[in-house]
């Protein structure tokens, strides 16, 4: 299997800020990879550092095997779909999706024709002629992956490139986007703050922390088997239970992951208060007490939903109980 | 509630308005055809054709209106060049000092011409430089740069910076990406920004009493002649011309930057 890119101890300082600290990272060729974390935690750092607008501190960032160290932004078989589309405003769509075959020479009706093709491949036909002022956020967004595919990368840079658009519509790219990618085989390197959007799309994921990567791995290890504190609550808000919690349950001193629907409701059960309850449509979130200690339930629809200040008796299976390593949460 | 109709005290002081900023500017145009070349007498005697052709031959102000549209005209350039370099330094990137910067570069404009003047010609005499048409350029670009300057730092804000960065990652290099997006986003910034320059550097007087040394521009030339009165009329004709010289750049640079909002940094 090809490595497409590889960071060997990259860092990012800029002063005192360490946007990147020290990652260490492979994407494989074909992968669909998503870089997960909040804002400010370095994943689009590590974008741009793919991309060539940043140059690592210390460090060095692989292309195909290559160390891309001085190769300017423009000399690199990567495309990306910028956050806010950058679609250049005095360019109809055609010159636009065209631009990067333009900048290499290639004929007047030969690129057009290309722009025509990536411009079907986003269902997008016919709007050639238009501006981009004239599009729709998710148009604008479907003309910066033709503008970015057309020029058939090695691989694809996406920074949030759902951030922008409403639910409906995200949901509806995340599949188009999905399908796309197995479709043309190439690296998607994706980066998001939306676990489910990382969770549902990516073969793996590496989820950010202040600068450093927590755990990657495959969506489902990263649910289930979360490395760290922060990664249990971050994906899918799981609760974190307390070392001293966890020994008085298992005898291991660690702290550990429980996913809120793993709870259930059990007669034999650990006595629990429930404090707050919340109905979410298909599921209702209970925040329970138990010995100090606060945790998260989702009760499914048809259960019966206890009252508030009621005492409820819970349980879960041994194995939901994820031990961790213990990082800085 | 608004009425689509003006009230008539409205209507009255708009015309009053207009009327009071227009009208010596027709009487100087009036005064071009008259027939009485000593002195300006209301209404005029008889009109005439003949001070065009006597304008026309008259060496003294083809010199005049050639070196001042040479001033405008290297001012001008020298004033796209340096405004725009500075407006993309102050816009595009961060530094220590930037506001203070950008507040140097539009001073001149503030600063009374006279102090302009006189400081650009103690300056060009303890350096020992002569003067010259070079001198007058070099003056007239200090507030000219300030022109295109804020024509174009207005432009570059409403520019998505991630334009550049998209270009180059489309695979231009900096050439390219300067030719290809920078320039196009910022032409109409730059030639509304150019014209009023050229308008503001032709009808210069202050600065230009300061930095020139025997060569009259045009505007020096009227001055002179409204002294010493000789064919008065003359003057009327090239004032005539002036306002015409002026306008229509002043009138093309309104067109060009008219309905541009919409054209640069519209974001997502």
């Amino acid at each position: 299997m090809t490595t497409a890119i590889a960071f060997r101890q990259v860092s990012r300082h800029y002063g005192t800020v360490r946007a990147v600290d020290a990652v260490d990272l492979e994407i494989a060729e074909g992968e669909f990879f998503a870089m997960l974390g909040p804002s400010g935690s370095g994943k689009t750092t590590c974008l741009r550092l793919i991309a060539g607008f940043e140059r690592p501190t210390a460090g060095e960032v692989e292309i195909f095997d290559k160390p891309s160290g001085a190769v300017p932004p423009y000399r690199r078989p990567v495309n990306t779909v910028f956050q806010d589309y950058a679609l250049f405003p005095h360019l109809n769509v055609r010159d636009n999706v065209a631009y990067g075959l333009m900048i290499a020479g290639v004929a007047r009706a030969e690129r057009h024709r290309a722009a025509e093709e990536a411009l079907s491949m986003v269902a997008l036909p016919g709007y050639a002629a238009r501006k981009p002022a004239a599009l729709s956020g998710g148009q604008r967004q479907r003309v910066a992956l033709a503008r970015a595919l057309v020029n058939k990368p090695k691989v694809l840079l996406l920074d949030e490139p759902l951030g922008a658009l409403d639910l409906k519509l995200r949901e509806q790219m995340q599949v188009e986007l999905k399908s796309l990618q197995r479709q043309l085989g190439i690296t998607f390197v994706f980066v998001t703050h939306d676990q489910s959007e990382a969770l549902s799309m990516a073969d793996r994921v590496a989820v950010f922390n202040e600068g450093q990567i927590q755990q990657i791995g495959c969506p489902q290890d990263i649910y289930d088997r979360p490395n760290t504190p922060f990664v249990a609550d971050f994906v899918g808000s799981s609760n974190v239970l307390p070392p001293e919690m966890v020994e008085r349950l298992t005898g291991k001193r660690a702290s550990a992951s429980l996913r809120p629907e793993a709870l259930r409701l059990q007669a034999d059960g650990y006595a629990a208060q429930v404090i707050e309850k919340a109905f979410l449509g298909a599921v209702t979130r209970l925040t329970l007490d138990i010995d100090g200690q606060k945790l998260a339930m989702l009760l499914p629809k048809g259960e019966e939903v206890p009252e508030k200040a009621a005492t409820v008796h819970i349980g879960w299976d041994e194995d939901a109980l994820h031990l961790m390593e213990q990082r800085d949460a | 509630m608004h009425s689509d109709r003006a009230s008539l005290g409205l209507k009255i002081a708009a015309a009053a308005g207009l009327l009071f900023m227009h009208l010596p500017i027709l009487l100087i145009f009036v005064y071009a055809f008259t027939t009485e070349d000593k002195s300006y007498q209301w209404p005029p005697p008889g009109y005439t054709l003949k001070w065009f052709s006597v304008t026309w031959e008259r060496p003294d102000v083809w010199e005049a209106l050639s070196l001042s549209l040479r001033v405008a005209a290297i001012s001008t350039v020298v004033a796209l060049v340096l405004g725009t370099l500075c407006a993309a330094a102050v816009s595009r990137t961060r530094f220590f000092g930037r506001e203070a910067i950008s507040l140097l570069v539009i001073l001149p404009i503030a600063l009374p011409g006279i102090i302009t003047g006189i400081s650009l010609r103690s300056a060009f005499n303890l350096a020992d430089i002569p003067f010259s048409f070079w001198t007058i350029v070099l003056g007239h670009a200090t507030f000219c740069v300030v022109v295109v300057y804020n024509n174009a730092v207005a432009r570059f804000r409403r520019t998505s910076g991630s334009l550049v960065e998209a270009s180059m990652d489309l695979g231009a290099n900096m050439f390219q990406t300067f030719r290809h997006v920078i320039l196009p986003n910022i032409a109409t910034a730059l030639l509304a920004g150019g014209m009023l320059a050229f308008a503001l550097s032709f009808d210069e007087v202050i600065v230009t009493t300061f930095t020139a040394g025997q060569q009259q521009t045009l505007p020096i030339w009227m001055l002179e002649e409204l002294v010493r009165p000789r064919q008065r009329p003359v003057t009327n004709v090239v004032a005539m011309v002036v306002v015409l010289v002026t306008f229509l750049p002043i009138l093309g640079a309104y067109y060009l930057t008219r309905g541009t909002e919409m054209v640069a940094g519209q974001g997502k």
